[in-house]
């Protein structure tokens, strides 16, 4: 017998509804954030123990590989670090940091990262994966047009998850928990029966369907192995942590998505803290414990990544990202202690960049959570921010942020992650008649290219319309033929297992360059630009006569050209149907992929030379936001979010400590100020640093001494000496908002 | 055209943090009347230079910073002396102070004119305390301090809430009988809501060359930044000390 209170009765008893579950069982937090305990002595054992392993790690680049099995939700024996000290057990391997190898993906590259690493795969997968049956990559390739392979192979469309796992879907890992796997399984049976009407879709879906049953079945065998019944409900706060984490367990087995998400998870499980809490079974040291612990295995997933895709998404990270707080659908705030508990892991483990800590921002979040949010950025430069009060009304209330800014409804919307197109890239294009500037190969039939001494801003603009709408084009085509073959041959099945049967998907275009385009065109407007051509006739470089407005200081006549651009592009995208009536939403995000894009972009209008990097995600381009730290906030604030850039607008924003105020508590309350400010104007998102160049500078000389400087790129965050030689020199171009 | 509808900007900076509460736009007026040995905005002395800026088109500026100010913030005077342009800076509180925003002044206290109308309008004064000595006073600032006596006595009149300044140089007024004075005559005053020293520094005397000055304090020190704590501390609790006493 236990004294703990029954939870409130509702929907969520009659069918899988999580939401329903938290909204009548939350405990609303309104205060600050001293009741907070430091890590207990078991917490300290199994970090002390991890930290020695990350270092051996960071020595080696890869720590291990299971090199005799293949990825699988109960695929491997369990693991432990220390196993008498572990409160929350399971790993993806048997060992910690060891990496699995993900076939289903392709099997060439997963063959040449072990290779990289100094292995060589057993050759039964490659004649299982190569003679017996394919790969999500085969399938693509075998269906891709030669416009599709030229644009990919010039960058016009870059980092497409045509050959790794394309993530950016969140399983409501909480359903576990809250329901247990039998009854889970019972729900998707029920579907199964009713979905008799055959067509293309559902026999699909049925075997889907039946797959993530399947699924869900060996998820419960591989929580057995760690001595554990997840077949029913979890009934204690610790059962409650361990269940979710099984079932976010199971889908990093799986998969190798890029950005494997967490949801929104900390609220949920504060409803079982609080009760076990109240009901004496618990103290707060405890709670805390679990939480760390739970950290602890987030912060040690690892995927089999490839040196290319370092390049493209630097420092290993794997977007474990936490959606915190916001507001319920009844205007309650979704803070709760366990929102608290989360960000102090950051101050008992140490900052890291997993997972990746996302505060839904509201102007109704209580006081008390805004200012430990602004305090935990200033002391660990970990958080990102995102605006609720923009995305509630679009997503509803229980949503949340896959990768960096992708938001969905957990467990009710998936995303098909479609990377990005270059759009400075189109710009040259659109110069030089659908010729690529680097390699010389025509990729866009159809293109008149420029031939003036000056370049016209009418022309160049009617040109980029003709390109970007060709390009709108050949993306979305592009993207239908990966995302078919990815749901054929690499189905995340753990993780839509956690998922309605009957899911919208959003399919997530992206752009990269913005600031570089509208710059480019402002110049082309307002001041003289004459174009260079080289002995091939292409232009390659340009000259640019007299001043014009740079993106970045809130100045309209170049600001609407960036709000213009990305309406456009939009608007293209949208003229082309999706596979399985997927949605089209679009982000400004980069990444830190921005690095990779400019060394394959010739020189731009806007003085940019060839192999410059762009600036990242919707950033004003490096140093050209010269009228201050609000003015650059301001003009990225008019970038349109709902019905346009809705997968999100990325905004890194660095500043010095003493710019921020003289002591800590008045730092603290202008951080609160500026997001306050910015999300005001429906800004979307933030990265906040707070720290100086010196800091980096150093980092740079002495990675040893900074193991654990962690600093916000674009929609993640990432240990500093992780980041290659030109990522962390881009970092330092930046601009640093001081006062002038 | 009302003359005391415009005026001259040297400078906005649309981000402070150390001049007032919170987050605030700093405007720098143009023209100053004293000439501090220390002075570190020495381009802000001439009059009528800079921008010549309507109240009107500044507050329609400073309106894409309103919503960072957040509960605290606003916008602070600074210059120069604010107190030269004083129908302009009067128009600009007024005008401000309706369209909700909140207004600092940060001034020696050096001005002659709608003084009484300037210091009851405005939600806060940051009155630069250059020394408790009227003779220091005339050697460091050139002026007479018989001027800015006037001025505080009628902010206080006005009970308008006080930040007092200091600036301390190393060697000169970083010493007991500066401190004991000033404590003093801080004591006297009502309505304060924070002192703060300003530790000298040296971050201004590139422009003295650049505008062809010779800079008075060549070769002093920068002050450290825990000897100002520290100083800042000892002064707090000497004035606290004082004001209970006399309160006995």
């Amino acid at each position: 017998m236990n004294n703990r209170t029954p939870f409130i009765d509702g929907q969520w008893q009659t069918s899988i509804n999580v939401e329903d579950f938290i909204r009548l069982n939350v405990t609303p937090y309104f205060g600050d954030d001293s009741f907070l305990a430091p890590a207990t002595p078991n917490t300290k054992a199994v970090w002390e123990r991890c930290e020695a392993l990350l270092a051996e790690e960071r020595k080696l680049g890869v720590l291990d590989i299971e090199m005799d099995r293949v990825a699988g939700i109960d695929a491997f024996e369990p693991g432990y670090i220390l196993k008498d000290h572990e409160s929350i057990v399971g790993l993806q391997t048997d060992a910690p940091l060891k990496r699995i190898i993900h076939p289903y993906g392709g099997i060439k590259l997963a063959a040449k990262i072990l290779e990289v690493y100094g292995r060589q795969m057993k050759p039964e997968f490659n004649t299982i994966f190569n003679t017996y049956t394919k790969t999500h990559n085969q399938g693509v390739f075998d269906a891709y047009t030669e416009g599709m392979k030229k644009a990919r192979h010039t960058g016009l469309l870059t980092g497409l998850p045509d050959a790794y796992g394309r993530g950016r879907i969140i399983g409501d890992y909480r359903r576990v928990a809250l329901y247990g796997t039998d009854r889970l399984i019972e729900a998707k049976k029920l579907d199964l029966r009713e979905m008799t009407d055959i067509t293309d879709e559902t026999i699909r879906l049925r075997e889907e369907v039946s797959d993530q049953i399947k699924a869900l079945k060996q998820m419960t065998a591989m929580a057995k192995r760690y001595g554990f019944d997840i077949s029913k409900p979890a009934e204690s706060a610790q059962e409650a942590v361990q269940w979710l984490y099984f079932a976010y367990l199971a889908a990093v087995k799986e998969n190798n998505g890029a950005a494997m998400s967490l949801g929104r998870t900390s609220t949920f499980l504060d409803i079982y803290l609080q009760r076990d809490l109240e009901a004496g079974i618990i103290d707060e040291a405890l709670a805390q414990e679990y939480i760390d612990q739970f950290i602890i295995k987030l912060r040690l997933v690892r995927h089999l990544r490839s040196p290319e895709y370092d390049e493209l998404f630097a420092g290993d990270p794997t977007w474990v990202t936490e959606s915190l707080g916001g507001i319920s659908a009844d205007g309650k705030p979704l803070v709760t202690k366990t929102s608290f508990r989360y960000l102090h892991s950051l101050t008992n483990l140490g900052p890291a960049p997993e997972p990746n800590m996302t505060v839904l921002w509201s102007n109704l979040l209580p006081e008390g959570f805004k200012r430990y949010c602004a305090k935990q950025s200033i002391d660990t430069g970990a958080l990102q921010y995102e605006n609720d009060d923009l995305m509630s009304p679009l997503y509803r209330n229980d949503y949340a942020i896959a990768c960096c800014v992708s938001a969905m409804e957990v467990g009710k919307q998936m995303q098909y992650f479609g990377a990005r197109t270059n759009l400075a890239k189109a710009l040259l294009y659109a110069i030089n008649g659908g010729i690529d500037e680097i390699t010389g190969e025509k990729v866009l039939e159809g293109i008149q290219p420029i031939t003036t001494e000056i370049l016209d801003f009418e022309t160049v603009q009617r040109n980029l319309t003709v390109t970007m709408d060709k390009t709108a084009k050949l993306y979305v085509d592009t993207m239908n033929i990966i995302h078919t073959m990815h749901d054929r041959y690499a189905y995340e099945k753990s993780m839509m297992a956690l998922h309605d049967t009957y899911v919208t998907r959003l399919m997530a275009f992206g752009a990269a360059g913005l600031s570089v385009v509208a710059d480019s065109l402002s110049a082309i407007k307002y001041a003289t630009v004459k174009p260079i051509r080289d002995e091939r006739g292409l232009v390659v470089d340009f000259e640019v006569i007299g001043d014009f407005p740079h993106f970045g200081n809130d100045d309209d006549r170049v600001d609407q050209l960036a709000v213009d651009l990305v309406t456009q592009f939009s608007e293209m995208l949208k003229k082309h149907p999706l596979i399985r009536n997927a949605v089209h939403t679009l982000s400004i995000l980069t990444i830190t992929s921005n690095v990779v894009y400019g060394l394959k972009t010739g020189s731009t209008p806007d003085g940019r030379k060839k192999g410059e990097p762009f600036a990242p995600g919707a950033n004003p381009m490096h140093g050209r936001d010269v009228s201050g730290a609000l003015a650059s906030l301001n003009s990225v604030a008019k970038l349109p979010y709902g019905d346009v850039c809705q997968d999100g607008i990325s905004n890194t924003f660095t500043i010095l400590p003493q710019t921020l105020g003289q002591s800590k508590p008045d730092q603290i309350t202008n951080t609160v100020s500026l997001l306050d400010g910015y999300f005001a104007q429906n800004a979307h998102h933030l990265n906040v640093n707070v720290y100086s160049r010196d800091v980096l500078l150093a980092a740079m000389e002495h990675p040893e001494r900074y193991p654990n400087l962690t600093i916000r790129v674009s929609g993640y965050a990432v240990h500093f000496h992780r980041l290659t030689k030109a990522q962390q020199l881009e970092v330092l171009q930046r601009t640093f908002h001081e006062s002038v | 055209m009302n003359p005391s509808d415009w005026g001259y900007l040297q400078k906005i900076e649309p981000f402070g943090t150390v001049d007032g509460p919170g987050i605030r736009t700093v405007l720098f007026f143009a023209g100053c009347p004293l000439r501090c040995l220390y002075c570190h905005n020495p381009e802000t002395w001439q009059a009528q230079r800079g921008e010549y800026l309507s109240v009107e088109s500044l507050l329609s500026r400073i309106r894409r910073y309103v919503p960072y100010y957040g509960q605290v913030g606003g916008v602070t005077f600074s210059g120069g002396e604010p107190l030269m342009q004083s129908p302009f800076l009067l128009s600009c509180i007024r005008a401000f102070k309706a369209a909700g925003i909140h207004t600092a002044l940060d001034t020696s206290g050096f001005g002659k004119h709608l003084v009484e109308e300037i210091v009851s309008a405005v939600d806060l004064i940051i009155y630069d305390l250059k020394t408790p000595d009227a003779q220091v006073y005339q050697a460091l600032t050139s002026q007479n301090k018989a001027v800015t006596d006037d001025f505080l006595r009628h902010a206080q009149a006005a009970k308008t809430p006080l930040w007092i300044r200091q600036v301390v140089i190393p060697g000169r007024n970083d010493t007991l009988e500066n401190l004991e004075a000033t404590a003093q005559a801080i004591a006297r005053l009502d309505f304060i809501e924070r002192i703060e020293i300003l530790p000298y520094h040296t971050m201004g005397t590139p422009k003295y060359a650049k505008l062809s000055l010779t800079y008075p304090l060549e070769g002093v020190p920068a002050m450290g930044l825990q000897e100002a704590k520290a100083f800042e501390a000892a002064l707090i609790e000497r004035v606290e000390f004082l004001k209970k006493q006399n309160t006995r």
